[in-house]
């Protein structure tokens, strides 16, 4: 291009129009290029474009059930719902959280207890998920909220159903409650595939009969489908699959008699276990002390629960289920049908009891409670009053593998299955269980002590209730339950739960009937449990029994002022009324209570005769259920409803 | 003098097919803008304001004599040129780029004047030199060209910069650039290109770049747009989801979806018979524009005609391509379509000076 061109215009126009062609054609080819790629966004790639687009869209928003609502037998709540509103935060859209929480407690009332739950129940949570501050607001506080919500980015005031148990304390081992999920019960949904269920719940049953009919009293979730825009905010919902809440349940439970049972127990721990013979449901269940359910809903706070957690009296044990004690005397009764049944002793064969029982070849003496002894003793009498010699005596002749055999017919060393989790089976041992587990071998002394219900066996009150119920039954014996009733949410149809028999232990109507009268008599005057008994207008059954204290359990704080009182006897009371018509079982416990007559068989009485008689104790005085707070109606209130929707600002990302 | 010769004489300098053609793409712009600002009417009524007031100047500088023109080649070049060089040293920051120059009453962006400065002055010198036209002319040519630019991509504003580059190249190339000297430009360009990805792009633009690549890589961050973009365009179908009626544009999903990215919008909208509709509106303009810029009278005419229309046929292209997701995230408006005054103003002037020099015939010399 150095030298000198001559220009010819017809020549350089030629070019020119030349490059133009090119430059024509490259862009041609460039539009080319576009339509192509046009074509294949559009036509060939457009489902799956078109697919993300529509995720963009569409999202899908989970509309949570309300939770079942639970009942006593005469329809008293024991478990309800409301609404209320709750200041949350999304801790993705709420910038720095110390700072939005201290210009959050200028607007509503937040204090360190609720600081300390929210940072603890974000820890628990995922950064995307709202996290409650400030739980129950009231109508003020919204208003204050609402009308400075602008200043606050990720926090939303939301309509949230509680949990309330209205009977606090007194309910608290039976019906449980309700906490929040966490990663153990993520990991058990997640195996059941019942996590889609819980998209959108915040709580789940951890205790009573919250856990264990969980799966009914949650309710079905329902899908929302809701078209939103960039930042997430709904725009209009597109359909609507309504939750299905959960199943009403109706128990066996009576209030009032749980509450008198709570009563009459005074002061004392212990437990208490009452069934309906007819068809096994559970008319009481009382673990004292209890403790407010009410607290562990919203997640307890710190000194609450350190409080409950350590307290010596262990409120937090369930005693009826978890509670496992020697049976005392009171497995007399079984010990006697097992030597009739089993053909080591005849109704009429007599002891002569010099106040010890000591086994051939040796020289300890295995004494009677009562010093100098009972005298003659035929099997009858060696119930009234309590014998221990008899049943030294019985137990050897017996041997402890033909015992545990009758024995565990009547449930001792198994699990009732019971409808609530956590039971433990007790110990009615035999002598592989004691090679397997101590290692060693059975010594006759063992059996010997096994005879009166002390050593090796153990058993809660609520087998001791059901083998009770056995002897009541004639041998018939139901699985307990406390489910009564449930009414289905979409019919609207109660269905009642069937008894569940165990079966029928085989035993002669003679046996039972010298058993069973003798057991009246434990009642009558000269009986163990006289003077509970004076005066019953009915039949009571029962028997009394002492069990020592062992040691004092792992764990538990020593305390020395308190130690004496803590290694007295446990007092306990078996009964059944009327005993020629049986409506009711009844077994009692109570810790440290000394004496059963004198103890454990006053409580019996008392419940008793409120359930045949109506009569409520003296000292009983009813317990008002908590009302549920007046805001809302419960029914159909969606926790994630928002209060008014957010004002949506044109032009901003202009 | 009657009314009709007022007009004649009014529209005696403008190309019926063109403009007919021009009026066609602002009128589907409109459609597009009206949706995209979700029927702001305060955006609509500005809209059309910048409509008319491109539209008169377009009318203004068709009666402009191309000899009146090229007298304004250096001066405003030059002008431009003190004008970057204040920007450079008093300009203002705005989002990380000194691009604007404050003037009391109002802030200009000097960039913008230079993308017709440029290809006008190119064109004016090659036009001075025609007569002795050779190698070295083309070396002071490319000097003239890359010192403005340099200026704008030190701002830094990469887009204008490549644009305003292209422009000045189409001025060379229509004017008999050597292929020798454009293959070895291309060559070298493309060896100095991992050099300049290191030193002389900043971050932000490499990110542009790679997330064209990979957009997923930052879904929430530079790809955003690119991903949003891309499934507007996709999830449009053959047919579009109908005018007002796209929901990554009603739902807030698509960023600037009134300026640059309007054409997610359109396509979202109109689908793929909507697309190609405007590529083929795109692709008369220019087929008209080039038919016009060859019949220019003057050298200077066909070069700075030329430019401008090939100019304004790689906006089009670099937005639908950048909307579309083949290439980077550019700040390139679709013209006549986005919402903005500038654009709008800057390629209706241009396509009025198009139309001056073509129609001027008798009043230039050859």
């Amino acid at each position: 291009m150095s030298s000198l061109r001559l220009i010819n215009p017809e020549v350089e126009f030629l070019r020119y129009r030349r490059r133009m062609e090119i430059a024509g054609g490259v862009a041609a080819l460039l539009f080319l290029a576009l339509f192509s790629r046009f074509v294949w966004l559009q036509i060939i790639q457009y489902d799956h474009y078109h697919a993300l687009a529509e995720s963009n869209r569409i999202s899908l928003v989970p509309a949570p059930p309300s939770r079942g609502v639970v009942y006593d037998r005469q329809g008293l709540v024991l478990a309800q719902n409301f609404s209320a509103y709750t200041l949350e935060i999304t801790p993705d859209k709420a910038g720095k959280l110390a700072d939005t929480i201290d210009q959050l407690a200028r607007v509503v009332n937040i204090d360190a207890e609720d600081r300390k739950r929210f940072r603890r129940l974000l820890a628990e949570s995922k950064n995307f998920e709202s996290v409650p501050i400030r739980n129950r607001l009231t109508e003020e506080e919204v208003a204050r909220f609402t009308v400075n919500r602008y200043r606050f980015s990720g926090v939303e005031v939301k309509a949230r159903l509680f949990r309330q148990y209205p009977f606090a304390d007194i309910f608290s081992h039976v019906v449980g409650y309700i906490g929040r999920i966490g990663q153990r019960d993520l990991d058990r949904l997640e195996a059941n595939e019942q996590l889609a269920n819980y998209r959108g719940s915040d709580y789940i049953g951890k205790l009573g009969i919250e856990a264990s009919y969980e799966a009914w009293l949650h309710g079905n979730t329902g899908i929302e489908k809701v078209e939103t825009d960039s930042s997430g905010r709904a725009v209009r919902v597109l359909s609507r699959t309504a939750p299905v809440s959960g199943h009403n349940l109706y128990l066996h439970l009576d209030a009032k008699l749980q509450q008198v049972a709570e009563k009459v127990f005074g002061d004392y721990r212990g437990a208490l276990v009452a069934l309906d013979p007819r068809n096994g449901g559970v008319l009481a269940l009382v673990s004292k002390p209890g403790f407010d359910p009410n607290l562990f809903v919203d997640g307890i706070d710190s000194a609450s629960w350190r409080e409950l957690n350590d307290s010596p009296d262990r409120p937090l044990v369930n005693r009826a289920l978890r509670g496992v004690y020697p049976p005392g005397s009171t497995i007399k009764p079984f010990m006697a049908l097992a030597g009739l049944e089993i053909g080591v002793r005849k109704p009429a064969d007599t002891i002569s009891d010099p106040g010890y029982f000591v086994l051939p070849g040796s020289s300890h003496r295995y004494r009677d409670w009562k010093k100098g002894g009972h005298g003659m003793v035929d099997l009858k009498r060696s119930l009234v009053i309590s014998c221990d010699t008899y049943y030294y005596g019985l137990a050897h002749l017996m041997g402890i593998e033909r015992m545990s055999g009758f024995l565990a017919q009547f449930g001792f060393g198994k699990k009732s299955g019971v409808d609530l989790d956590g039971e433990l089976a007790g110990l009615m041992p035999t002598p592989a269980w004691k090679q397997k587990r101590l290692k060693q071998p059975w010594w006759p002394g063992e059996t010997v002590i096994a005879g009166i219900g002390q050593g090796f066996v153990l058993t809660t009150p609520m087998q001791l209730a059901v083998a009770t119920m056995a002897i009541a039954n004639n041998g018939v014996v139901y699985k307990p339950q406390l489910i009564r009733a449930w009414r289905d949410p979409v019919s609207g149809q109660v269905s009642y739960a069937a008894p569940r028999p165990l079966g029928k232990i085989a035993m002669s109507p003679e046996h039972l009937r010298l058993v069973k009268e003798a057991m009246v008599e434990v009642t009558q005057p000269g009986g163990t449990a006289s003077a509970a008994g004076a005066n019953a207008p009915y039949l009571l059954a029962g028997k009394t029994g002492t069990a020592q204290v062992i040691g004092i359990r792992q764990g538990e704080k020593y305390d020395a002022s308190r130690v004496a009182a803590r290694n007295r006897d446990h007092a306990l009371f078996i009964a059944f009324a009327p005993a020629d018509d049986p409506k009711i079982v009844v077994a009692v416990l109570v810790e440290n209570g000394g004496h059963g007559g004198s103890t454990a068989a006053p409580v019996a009485r008392k419940v008793i005769d409120y359930w045949l008689l109506g009569k409520l104790p003296t000292v009983y005085a009813p317990v008002e259920p908590m009302a549920a707070p007046p805001e809302e109606e419960v029914e159909d209130a969606g926790p994630t409803e928002e209060i008014a929707p957010p004002v949506v600002e044109e032009g901003a990302t202009q | 003098m009657n009314l009709r010769a007022v007009f004649t004489r009014l529209f005696a300098h403008l190309d019926g097919p063109l403009v007919g053609l021009l009026g066609l793409l602002l009128l589907l712009g409109s459609l597009v803008v009206l949706s995209a600002t979700g029927e702001n009417t305060a955006k609509i009524a500005s809209h059309f304001l910048n409509m008319s007031l491109a539209l008169g100047a377009m009318l203004l500088v068709s009666h402009i004599p191309p000899q009146r023109l090229m007298q304004f080649a250096l001066p405003a070049y030059a002008l431009g040129l003190v004008l970057l060089l204040g920007v450079a040293l008093f300009g203002i920051v705005v989002n990380g780029s000194r691009r604007w120059l404050e003037l009391g009453v109002t802030r200009i962006q000097p960039s913008e004047l230079m993308r017709l400065a440029v290809p006008m002055m190119l064109a004016w010198y090659l036009h001075y030199k025609q007569e002795t036209l050779r190698g070295r002319d083309f070396a002071i040519a490319g000097l003239l060209l890359m010192l403005p630019v340099g200026f704008i991509a030190k701002q830094p504003d990469l887009g204008t910069s490549l644009l305003i580059t292209a422009s000045g190249f189409y001025v060379l190339f229509l004017g008999g650039l050597s292929w020798k000297v454009i293959v070895g430009a291309a060559a070298a360009a493309g060896a100095a290109l991992p050099l300049a990805w290191n030193t002389l792009l900043h971050d932000y633009q490499r990110n542009r770049v790679l997330t064209l690549i990979d957009p997923s890589s930052d879904p929430l961050g530079a790809g955003y747009h690119i991903i949003q973009s891309t499934i507007a365009v996709g999830s449009g179908g053959v047919s579009g989801k109908g005018w007002m009626a796209g929901t990554q544009t009603h739902l807030d999903f698509l960023p600037e979806r009134s300026t640059d990215f309007i054409f997610a919008v359109y396509s979202e909208e109109f689908g793929l018979i909507g697309n190609l509709f405007l590529l083929l509106l795109y692709a008369a303009i220019i087929w008209r524009g080039l038919v016009l810029a060859a019949a220019a009278p003057s050298l200077f005419g066909r070069l700075f005609a030329g430019a401008i229309v090939l100019t304004f046929a790689t906006y089009a292209f670099v937005n639908m391509g950048m909307v579309s997701g083949i290439l980077p995230v550019v700040g390139v408006p679709l013209p006549l379509v986005s919402y903005g005054g500038t654009s709008m103003l800057t390629v209706l002037v241009g396509f009025g000076i198009v139309m001056s020099l073509v129609t001027h015939k008798r009043l230039v010399k050859t």
